[in-house]
């Protein structure tokens, strides 16, 4: 096991961020912590990385306990906060090479590991960090977390606030890192990132939901969706709203996702309803549900 | 159909470096509008033309029946606009915001009150209206931050990344609201470069280096990239 | 060792980087020492002043006239009685009246009984204050010469400042009470928003995950500047003896050391109000509210210690800067050696280890 966290809590004043959270990593694998803003992810990144004590239980990081043993677990941790955190009146190059320095290590050392990410950002080595774009500050600061060659790597958030196109090849970028021995535990609040780790979890509110491979996960949920698509999509789903079987329903993009109350329906007794109700052109079919599905179900409860 | 939005020619240019390059486009009456583009793509620069805080270079803009180059001011007076970085005063409770805010569009302080009882009815912020904004729940805060931008019953609000980052069921509490407005005749014009916040619009446009790139409904775009989400239309046409 | 050298040298990019704070922290010393040097001084010239003289003998003419001929006075009124003194001063015309009684003359021999009254505007103390010892001082003058005179004792009130301070420039005065509020304000403010911007940018968080020794950190953040305040303190005694002619009377190696003992001093309380502090905004207004004002106006820099209120002179004891402007006035004014101002020093030193290991203390090795 790579991360063995179990029974950890942590409260700020009234707020309790984390309830007794257990979880497992294991080695060399890709672990996506998937949860909206405020459901303590960072608080959790943070405990992981020895910057706050939890109030209760213990957690276990390359072997490192994260309170007893925390001088060992930053040697062998790389850790890229949410917030972009590198100096930013300092050049591309000056950033790296401070980081190498306090690790003990140089960018020479490690090259390899960085040099997929590094070739894409050297050309403006000399370029001030905090004039970079916002995919390149990504690509830095993932080069400065890399450079001591981390047993385990903590990536909070690392693509809020990224366009799409810089958010692909970051995980491009994980993907290959995984390859080479990196064991990769990143948050994010985008569901449609979730297919692209190995494992899950979900968080809410200081509560791990479900922990699985996304496809199991899709997989067990025990409802059937019901993709209805209109051209009136607010009127339909005010209508559903108060539909007497509705147990969820919910905008997805330009189409409606319904969920029934009863453990067998009739789709179609659905889709008439709306057409009865005078909304135009109702098509509808049975889909599989998609993560986001899935969450929501899970933390309506 | 109305329009409440029309770009002619809308040009940017900050020295050589044209920002936004003669954008044309019209969003109708009621209509809800995703203006998308990547980082730097010229979002921003468009957005702030159209809200009447920057001037165009070249060509115009007609907001709300205002044009932004000549009447900015009155452009001002007949918008909303809401960004998820601010949006209230954490500092202040729910009446004292709707006081300035109401305040600031020129409502009496009679249609402020009326206003006031409305949001919080609607809202079912009972429970709330002693406490600071800051102390509310971030779902709730959105939804009165929206209600806010209405009160002045603007023919259009701009709506800057109103969702990234909230969890998905008071997302889609918030888009019931924009839904709702838009039903009523508001125009919402929303920028992102959120994805799954671009599928709910009704039409989308995609800004790539200062120029709208593409132009429909989402599922016009997918259809016509060969693509199965709005992500891939996305990477498809930046590259 | 070479994670410290990485560090510091970290330290001085940010420096020199941020040109804004680089001039204000070149740029305040000198402006500093000119204000005061050139415009805000305690010093009086050409003050108007009025005498009522009694006695009209020889003695009172020949002080009158010395009062006439020195650049500090102008007689600009003659006046006749008592009644007349409250007036002229409620007129703003002078700022002073000398008087002197009908028997000055035979009493000026003895001079217990000598009835010569300095009045003064008081509305300004400091002015008054001096004003008054400059008029005793051109009276006790006279004496001395003219009458072959030991000055009578209570006469020689003359304060401690125009002992040493014979030329009696103001500037003198100042320099080491600018040295003090520069030192403080470079060693506390910068390493205090130093440490906090890290925190408020969130690189303090990549910091703390590093294998960094919190020593290190914090030798890192000082390293430089001890050597941006010895700069400072080097650019101010430079000018004062350049351009306002100031002596040195005193050891430069006791200077050197007696300033590099106050900047560390000033350092550890910047750590330790960068500890207390989450912003860049809240180190700054402690560093002014709980540093700089204690330092401007309890240190006896602007202010005499001795003529505050108890209270008052009871907690500029605590005040480091006041310990630090008794010893650099020792060594620059009065030239005195290491026994005279041993004291100080002590108390110093035990202020700085005091602090030093509270703020080391203090520091987290995590966030919160």
């Amino acid at each position: 096991m790579s991360l063995q966290i179990s029974d950890i809590s942590k409260s700020f004043k009234d707020l309790k961020a984390l309830k007794h959270i257990s979880l497992e990593v294991r080695e060399n694998e890709l672990f996506g912590l998937i949860g909206p803003d405020g459901a303590g992810k960072t608080t959790l990144f943070r405990i992981l990385a020895s910057l706050l004590l939890p109030d209760e239980g213990q957690a276990n990081v390359a072997g490192f306990d994260v309170i007893k043993d925390y001088k060992q677990l930053r040697k062998n941790i790389g850790y890229m906060p949410g917030k972009f955190s590198l100096y930013q009146d300092l050049t591309v190059e000056e950033n790296l090479n401070f980081f190498a320095t306090i690790f003990n290590s140089s960018i020479e050392e490690n090259y390899d590991l960085i040099k997929d990410i590094y070739v894409q950002i050297e050309p403006f080595k000399k370029r001030k960090a905090g004039d970079l774009s916002g995919g390149m500050k990504q690509k830095l600061a993932l080069s400065c977390a890399l450079i001591h060659k981390p047993k385990v790597l903590f990536l909070d958030e690392p693509t809020t606030g990224v366009d799409p196109v810089s958010r692909n090849e970051f995980w491009g970028m994980l993907k290959k890192l995984q390859k080479k021995g990196i064991t990769i535990f990143v948050s994010t609040p985008y569901m449609d990132e979730a297919a692209l780790c190995d494992r899950i979890a979900f968080i809410n509110q200081g509560e791990i939901l479900q922990v699985d491979t996304p496809s199991a996960i899709v997989k067990n949920f025990a409802k059937q969706v019901l993709n209805i698509q209109t051209p009136s999509i607010y009127k339909a789903l005010r209508v559903l709203g108060s539909y007497q079987h509705t147990h969820s329903i919910y905008p997805f993009g330009e189409s409606l996702h319904y969920m029934d109350s009863r453990k067998d329906f009739d789709w179609n007794e659905v889709l008439n309803h709306l057409r009865n109700e005078k909304i135009k052109d109702v098509e509808g079919e049975l889909i599989s549900p998609e993560i986001e599905d899935v969450f929501m179900e899970l933390s309506r409860n | 159909m109305e329009t409440t939005i029309k770009a002619t020619n809308l040009t940017k240019s900050f020295g050589d470096f044209t920002a936004v390059d003669k954008l044309n486009f019209e969003v109708k009456k009621g209509e809800i509008f995703g203006f998308l583009g990547a980082n730097g793509a010229g979002k921003t620069t468009a957005m702030k033309m159209l809200i009447g805080i920057s001037k165009p270079t070249a060509g115009d803009a007609v907001v709300a029946d205002y044009k932004v180059s000549t009447q900015a001011d009155l452009v001002k007076k007949n918008i909303g606009y809401m960004s998820q970085k601010f949006a209230l005063y954490d500092d202040l409770n729910i009446k004292e915001n709707i006081q300035f805010f109401g305040g600031i569009y020129g409502l009496n302080a009679k249609l402020i009150q009326q206003k006031y009882q409305q949001v919080v009815d609607n809202l079912g912020l009972e429970n709330y209206v002693k406490q600071l904004v800051k102390s509310l729940p971030l779902g709730l805060k959105q939804k009165l931050a929206f209600s806010v931008a209405l009160l002045h019953q603007p023919k259009v609000v701009f709506l800057d990344e109103p969702t990234g980052g909230v969890d998905p069921i008071t997302r889609r509490q918030f888009w019931e609201l924009i839904y709702e407005a838009a039903d009523r005749g508001t125009t919402i014009f929303v920028t992102t470069h959120y994805m799954d916040e671009a599928e709910y619009c009704d039409r989308i446009s995609m800004m790539v280096d200062g120029k709208i790139k593409a132009l429909d409904t989402s599922k016009a775009l997918k259809k016509e990239f060969g693509a199965e989400t709005l992500n891939e239309v996305f990477l498809k046409l930046a590259r | 060792m070479k994670k410290f050298i990485g560090f510091v040298k970290k330290e001085f990019y940010h420096i020199f980087r941020d040109k804004r704070s680089l001039f204000i922290l070149f740029g305040m010393p000198i402006a500093q020492i000119l204000l005061f040097g050139f415009a805000i001084s305690n010093e009086i010239n050409n003050v108007d002043i009025a005498i009522l003289d009694k006695a009209d003998d020889k003695n009172s003419k020949e002080i009158i006239v010395n009062l006439k001929a020195s650049k500090y006075f102008n007689v600009i009124d003659h006046l006749q009685s008592e009644k007349e003194i409250e007036t002229a001063f409620q007129k703003g015309k002078v700022k002073a009246v000398v008087t002197f009684d009908q028997d000055f003359a035979r009493n000026l021999q003895r001079p217990e009984t000598s009835k010569f009254q300095i009045i003064t505007d008081a509305t300004n103390p400091n002015v008054a204050n001096t004003i008054t010892n400059y008029i005793n001082s051109i009276v006790v003058k006279y004496q001395m010469v003219n009458l072959q005179q030991d000055p009578p004792p209570q006469l020689v009130q003359s304060e401690s400042r125009m002992f040493f301070n014979p030329a009696l420039e103001s500037v003198y005065m100042f320099v080491p009470g600018v040295m003090t509020v520069i030192l403080m304000l470079v060693s506390a403010m910068m390493t205090s928003i130093s440490i906090t911007r890290e925190k408020e940018v969130g690189t303090m968080e990549i910091l703390l995950v590093s294998p960094l020794k919190p020593s290190t950190v914090i030798a890192g953040k000082v390293v430089p500047y001890i050597f941006l305040s010895l700069i400072n303190a080097i650019v101010i005694v430079l000018l004062s003896v350049f351009v306002f002619q100031m002596p040195i009377e005193g050891s430069i190696f006791w200077l050197v050391t007696a300033s590099l003992l106050f900047i560390i001093t000033s350092l550890s309380l910047g750590i330790l109000i960068s500890t207390l502090s989450s912003t860049q905004q809240t180190a700054m207004m402690i560093s002014l509210m709980g540093l700089m004002l204690p330092t401007i106006l309890l240190s006896g820099f602007i202010f005499p210690i001795e003529s505050m209120p108890y209270p008052l002179q009871l907690i500029s004891h605590i005040i480091p800067a006041k310990w630090f402007i008794i010893i650099i006035k020792s060594i620059m004014l009065k030239g005195v050696g290491f026994s005279f101002f041993w004291k100080e020093t002590l108390i110093l030193v035990v202020m700085t280890i005091f602090l030093l290991g509270l703020s080391i203390k203090k520091y987290k090795i995590r966030l919160a």
